[in-house]
């Protein structure tokens, strides 16, 4: 195992630089939060565009209703709307300012992490979302009819892509750095599960029928949704089957957004925490990070869809949740609430 | 003289400017400008209103980009402003500067002195230059500060000295700010800004450079950190995001290369600060607070806030960090000292003041009283003591029933006022909707003091941007002009 973490740590090799160990706690966490919710962003356009597109594509109801199960939002939304249509899940997932998953939500977050670590980041870094969240927070009913969705969608992309391109190549790399990918890629990890997970429930309902007659542009809109459809086919140019499509969104270790990919690079950041910023706290999560990625190396796609792929995605977003929890409490643990004047 | 076209000295843009019956900073100053001077004027004239028109917008809309902002509470939210920001630069030539240098720094070191003096032996009011009740019974005097030594004897490392110009263009000072005073990222993000967006009027100009500042304000911090740390960690304390001079704390920090931190990022354990960090907690020698004195700790302060640090006075009080500025140092920038200013920088320094106060009438006295009754309407009147709700009086506008109102407040209590005569404040060109207009100016230089004091060079400049108004406050629409000092 010891040449293998090797080799990982040299993915993002990170020299200790003196004078910038001590990183905020404070700075540390909103630096991390601030890339969870650009990626959340992201994602949530991507899946917005798509889904429009495809449902206009096959005239299929139940689309829209996807991504609020995608979200885990059943509750919410239909306290708030009686039916899933363009519409209402539009409204509620871009413009509804109290729905705290809405892009309008998301960039009121970004905007006050931005705020927090305008210290720390690079000036351009701070205009470019200053002036994102901006336009993203006054977003209203006008920017979000069905014949705007796709530009508007494509501009959120961009902005986000815009984001992290000026993030690679102007904030310094010291350990605020090294939480920003921890956040980011997450943020990654987690979307895919869930992409993976809804598409799975939507075109197998029962569980059952693998290898059954499955519409495929369903799932080239899945591929499309994590831009992954043209990797798909440069790599498996004639496997357009679900069983390697999930496989590729999972295993493949080529493709950015893939949860391989994403956890690879959260293991080699914790490890360059432990390693060159000699960080205590590490080694727990490193262990658990690593389990994920030896489950996941050590089974066959076939056999993740054969005993649930549901159960396992299910369990992939536990785990997610814990290293998260696990990160909070050894690098930003809550304060103890002294009472005033107690002395 | 109102009235009077500049026409024939300055044509172009300045062609229609009116040069009121004021000391005009830029086009009217009674006296022979230095080259330099001249050289902005003549290339300032020689732009048409619609190109200066462009670039204004130009450096708004940047301004608006990187959200150099003010926060202003409306009911509901927090609103980010960006500060009115004109143009045409204010010049102040070399040796007007030098006379605003050395007269900020004795007004310094005559506040430190004062300072130290009235939480030690309290000389000053034994000999009774200054009442003793104005001192110790002032709201801002601070009980945890007595007997207590600080480094170096430094209590105002960061001073802000409000000035303005007469009539006559004497520079008067107008108030001290000895607590948090704030404005000195603006003048570094405007000059930043004059330079990128109209580079042709600075070019070839030998302008005293602003961009030392934080290294000199980090290196005073330094220096002032306790004694026997060698590697000391300065940070920057803030209330947070939703503060409304935020920007300018990140500005500092940034410019300083020091963390910036909120009250809950410190703690106190056996009488040490330290802040938390991914490495666990890390020591903290030097703290830039822009907190007030309430806030600093809940344990000896407001005990409900909790923006402060509880354990930090403690802290302070055993020399284990340094504040600055000190705690209780608005004793020092109330409006009832400034009038002894003059006394007081006699009394420790034996000097004559190099800058003057705005002539000062101090009712506690008797002549003073007796002055400020026979003149009461070509009088401004102010309130000194905290119980002073009943605003000021502004004797030229008053009428009749309202002065008499006021000489029985008076003969009731006249120790809680003051009274100055209306001062006839400078103009500076001014980019308005109408064209170029003159608009009232103030100044205030920021001093910076470790082991020694060191003036920034200008300042910053505000100005009214209302025609007639002598208020510049960004919270009343006030806006900023860069200050150029003329090296030579």
């Amino acid at each position: 195992m010891g040449a293998g973490v090797m080799t990982q740590l040299s993915v993002f090799p990170t020299p200790v630089l003196p004078g910038l160990r001590n990183l905020l706690s404070r700075y540390a966490e909103s630096t991390m939060w601030l890339a969870r919710y650009m990626e959340r962003i992201e994602n949530m356009a991507r899946l917005i565009e798509v889904t429009g597109t495809s449902v206009h594509a096959s005239n299929m109801d139940a689309g829209w209703d996807s991504v609020i199960r995608i979200n885990a939002d059943e509750d919410t939304f239909f306290l708030r709307h009686k039916v899933a249509t363009e519409r209402t899940v539009v409204e509620f997932y871009i413009i509804d300012p109290d729905n705290p998953d809405s892009i309008v939500s998301m960039a009121r977050c970004v905007r006050e992490n931005a705020r927090v670590l305008r210290p720390l980041i690079s000036t351009e870094m701070w205009m470019h979302l200053n002036v994102f969240t901006r336009w993203a927070m006054d977003l209203g009913p006008d920017d979000v009819g069905a014949s705007y969705l796709s530009t508007l969608c494509t501009r959120l992309k961009q902005d986000c892509q815009t984001h992290f391109g000026i993030t690679e190549g102007t904030l310094y790399r010291d350990q605020a750095w090294l939480f920003y990918l921890l956040g980011k890629n997450l943020e990654r990890a987690d979307q895919i599960t869930r992409l993976i997970d809804i598409k799975y429930h939507t075109l197998l309902p029962s569980g059952e029928g693998v290898g059954s007659d499955i519409d495929l542009s369903q799932w080239t809109s899945v591929l499309r949704s994590a831009a992954a459809y043209h990797a798909f086919r440069r790599v498996l140019p004639e496997g357009m089957t679900p069983a390697n499509i999930v496989g590729f969104l999972l295993k493949n270790d080529g493709f950015p957004r893939s949860l391989s990919t994403s956890l690879r690079c959260v293991y080699s950041v914790l490890g360059s925490l432990a390693g060159e910023y000699r960080l205590r706290h590490c080694g727990p999560i490193l262990e658990r990070v690593e389990e994920l990625r030896v489950t996941l190396a050590e089974q066959t796609v076939e056999d993740i869809i054969l005993r649930g792929l549901h159960e396992y995605m299910d369990w992939i977003q536990r785990e997610l949740r814990l290293i998260q929890n696990e990160i909070a409490d050894a690098f930003w643990p809550p304060v103890a609430l002294r009472v005033a004047g107690s002395g | 003289m109102s009235d009077m076209k500049m026409a024939a000295q300055a044509a172009g843009l300045f062609a229609t400017y009116d040069v009121p019956d004021f000391f005009c900073e830029l086009l009217n100053r009674k006296d022979i400008p230095p080259a330099g001077l001249q050289q902005v004027r003549d290339r300032l004239a020689r732009f048409d209103l619609a190109e200066l028109r462009r670039r204004a917008a130009a450096v708004e809309a940047q301004f608006y980009r990187l959200g150099i902002t003010f926060t202003v509470y409306s009911d509901r939210e927090a609103i980010d402003r960006v500060l009115p920001f004109d143009v045409i630069p204010r010049v102040l030539t070399a040796s007007e500067w030098d006379h605003v240098e050395r007269g900020v720094q004795q007004r310094v070191r005559a506040i430190n002195l004062f300072l130290h003096d009235i939480y030690h032996e309290r000389r000053i009011l034994r000999d009774g230059v200054i009442p003793a009740q104005l001192v110790l019974g002032n709201a801002n005097y601070c009980q945890a500060m007595v007997g207590l030594d600080v480094p170096g004897g430094v209590y105002v490392h960061i001073n802000g000295t409000d000035l303005v110009r007469d009539r006559d263009g004497r520079f008067l000072v107008l108030e001290d700010n000895a607590r948090t005073p704030s404005g000195v990222s603006y003048v570094l993000e405007d000059r930043q800004m004059m330079l990128r967006l109209m580079p042709d009027l600075a070019s070839g100009l030998d302008l005293r450079p602003v961009d030392e500042y934080g290294p000199r304000l980090h290196r005073a911090l330094a220096e002032v950190a306790p004694a026997g740390v060698d590697d000391p960690q300065v940070v920057l304390l803030s209330p947070g995001i939703y503060n409304a001079a935020y920007f300018e704390h990140v500005f500092l920090a940034r410019e300083m290369g020091i963390p910036l931190v909120e009250g809950r990022d410190l703690t106190v354990e056996d009488g040490r600060v330290y802040m938390r960090t991914v490495a666990g907690l890390q020591p903290v020698h030097s703290i830039y607070r822009r907190l007030n004195d309430d806030f600093l700790d809940p344990q000896v302060f407001n005990p409900d806030s909790l923006l402060g640090v509880p354990g930090l006075v403690d802290a302070y009080r055993r020399g284990n960090v340094t504040l600055a500025n000190a705690i209780g140092t608005g004793v020092a920038d109330d409006k009832a000292v400034y009038a002894y200013m003059p006394r007081i920088i006699r009394y420790y320094l034996d000097e004559e003041p190099i800058l003057t106060n705005v002539e000062t009438h101090i009712c506690a006295e008797p002549e003073g009283l007796a002055y400020t009754l026979a003149n009461l309407e070509h009088l401004v009147v102010k309130p000194v003591g905290e119980s002073g709700g009943y605003g000021l009086l502004i004797g030229p506008h008053a009428t009749q029933a309202e002065l008499e109102d006021f000489r029985g407040r008076l003969r009731a209590d006249p120790a809680n006022y003051i009274s100055q005569p209306v001062i006839s404040l400078s103009v500076s060109p001014t980019l308005c909707p109408a064209g170029v207009e003159a608009r009232h100016v103030d100044l205030r230089p920021f001093a910076v003091t470790g082991r020694e004091t060191w003036v920034l060079p200008g300042g910053l400049s505000r100005v009214a941007l209302r025609k007639g108004s002598l208020v510049v406050n960004s919270s009343q629409g006030g806006g900023a002009k860069d200050t150029w000092v003329l090296a030579s």
